[in-house]
């Protein structure tokens, strides 16, 4: 999933430095995320993993990390499956 | 409420004729004092278009009525207004000369970065209280030869060595750039820095040279000066802001920016709407008993400002709102979808009232007719437009758009039950 992550990461973020030198826990903000750039992020996110992220997930520690966007992702993934 | 403003009463007491006023009813000092402002500037608004030159006998006045510092906080000697008294005055100001009024509007602009950003840091905290008792301008140098007005990316680097600083830059447009006190500078964190990750610095005159390199000839906002320049200034670090730009420009430069730019283009378009009302009186009365054609005309212009003045009381009650969810809140934990909401509600705020006060002052033109294109007449609107064609220019209209338009790709429909 994170391989996946930093692929969308690299085409959709923009930002400073490449994905693939970043760690899981690194700050995506301090990397050069605009706010901007998140929006895009989130629809390319919902669009690979067939999953749409409620208003109550959309803050600003969800994009903090790759490690962060991993965890949200598998939780929307568990909680489409339960249903 | 009533002790900044008493003791902003009670400082001009010592200084301006107008002061007596002013002790009596000290709820009403500084509206009466950018009133006074206004008058000023109105009367030399024609001669500062004309030969585009810095509105100086207003600024003295504003000096004088210590309006240079009227959002500085309380603490640091400062008259403590809101940015909504704020925008009033801007608006009063554009009543009598748009230039002026948008001069004022950007150095508020560069005040509210610093007070936001600053606070926290002797050397910014110091410039403060220098503001209140010297009442200097601020400008800003963001704009960048090879960069154009994309502001959240620069070319130069600051150079920091020691504890000194150096930075150069190529600035297309500094507005009133050779009038400042203080110009605030973006640039690249450091040399090996993404073009992206910006700070920002604030040079005092006395530190900065400023070789002009562009002339300001325009359509229309003249008196502001915005020439180009190579900017060169030395200075201590630590007027470096701490804080990275990229947040002060989403959270303070970028709703304080259009939020007073609303309300200088909402004055102007005011003052062409009374243009309009007298010209109409006067028909009227020329030929009593009848309406003259242009009156659905004025209805509509009058309609459209009303809407331009509530949108703008909408757009202040949000950024209330958003600065207090700021300071209340942890950052990292507030909804993205209202932050990036508040963003898309600042940028409709510029759009629509930037082009619909071109709109009301289109119709005033044709309320007044000759009357209004020929300059010098009391129904003169000419100054106005060419005034208000910057409006959708300044940060153009269309990028903004753009930009709106990915930021409404956020939104989410409202929980069951939710507004």
């Amino acid at each position: 999933m994170k391989t996946a992550l930093r692929r969308i990461l690299s085409e959709s973020a923009r930002l400073d430095v490449p994905p693939d030198t970043l760690a899981d826990d690194a700050d995506l903000y301090a990397a050069g995320l605009s706010s901007l750039a998140t929006v895009h992020l989130m629809l390319a996110i919902e669009d690979e993993f067939g999953i749409e992220i409620p208003d109550r997930m959309l803050t600003r520690r969800l994009f903090s990390s790759i490690d962060s966007l991993a965890a949200a992702v598998t939780e929307l993934q568990q909680a489409k499956a339960a249903v | 409420m009533n002790a900044p403003l008493m003791q902003d009463a009670a400082l001009a007491a010592g200084e301006t004729q107008g002061a007596p006023l002013a002790a009596i009813e000290p709820a009403a000092s500084w509206r009466a004092a950018a009133q006074r402002a206004m008058e000023v500037a109105a009367q030399h608004a024609d001669s500062v278009d004309r030969e585009a030159r810095f509105p100086t006998e207003a600024f003295d006045v504003l000096r004088r009525e210590r309006l240079l510092s009227a959002m500085v906080p309380q603490r640091f000697g400062g008259a403590g207004l809101s940015l909504a008294d704020v925008a009033t005055i801007c608006e009063t100001l554009a009543h009598g000369c748009a230039s002026t009024a948008m001069v004022y509007a950007m150095h508020q602009i560069q005040v509210a970065s610093i007070e936001e950003h600053g606070s926290g840091t002797p050397w910014h905290e110091a410039l403060l209280e220098r503001l209140v008792s010297e009442q200097l301008l601020f400008a800003s140098a963001t704009s960048e030869e090879t960069i154009g007005g994309a502001m959240r990316t620069s070319a130069c680097a600051v150079e920091v060595e020691g504890e000194r600083f150096r930075i150069e830059k190529l600035a297309p447009t500094i507005s009133y750039g050779a009038q400042a006190d203080a110009i605030l500078v973006t640039a690249r964190r450091n040399a090996e820095a993404a073009a992206s990750d910006q700070v920002m610095i604030v040079t005092l005159r006395e530190q900065t040279t400023l070789e002009k390199r562009g002339m300001w000839d325009s359509m229309g906002m003249r008196g502001t000066c915005s020439e180009g320049f190579r900017l060169i200034a030395n200075g201590d670090a630590t007027q470096i802001l701490p804080t990275p730009f990229s947040e002060i420009a989403d959270q303070t430069m970028l709703p304080v920016s259009h939020t007073l730019w609303s309300a200088v283009w909402t004055g102007v378009a005011s003052d062409a709407v009374n243009r309009a009302k007298a010209f109409f009186r006067a028909q009227a009365r020329a030929k009593p008993g009848s309406v003259p054609p242009a009156g659905m005309r004025l209805a509509q212009a009058t309609g459209l400002l009303q809407m331009m003045q509530a949108r703008l009381a909408v757009a202040l009650d949000a950024a209330r709102t958003a600065h207090n969810a700021k300071h209340g809140a942890n950052q990292a934990d507030l909804p993205l979808s209202a932050l990036l909401g508040f963003a898309s509600d600042m940028n409709t705020l510029k759009t629509s009232i930037s082009s619909t006060a071109l709109q009301v002052v289109q119709e005033v033109l044709m309320i007044v007719g000759m009357a209004g294109y020929k300059n010098g007449t009391d129904y003169s609107v000419g100054r106005h437009l060419r005034d208000l064609y910057s409006a959708p220019l300044m940060i153009n209209n269309d990028r903004i758009a753009q930009n709106t338009a990915s930021l409404l790709l956020a939104q989410r429909p409202a929980a069951p039950g939710g507004v």
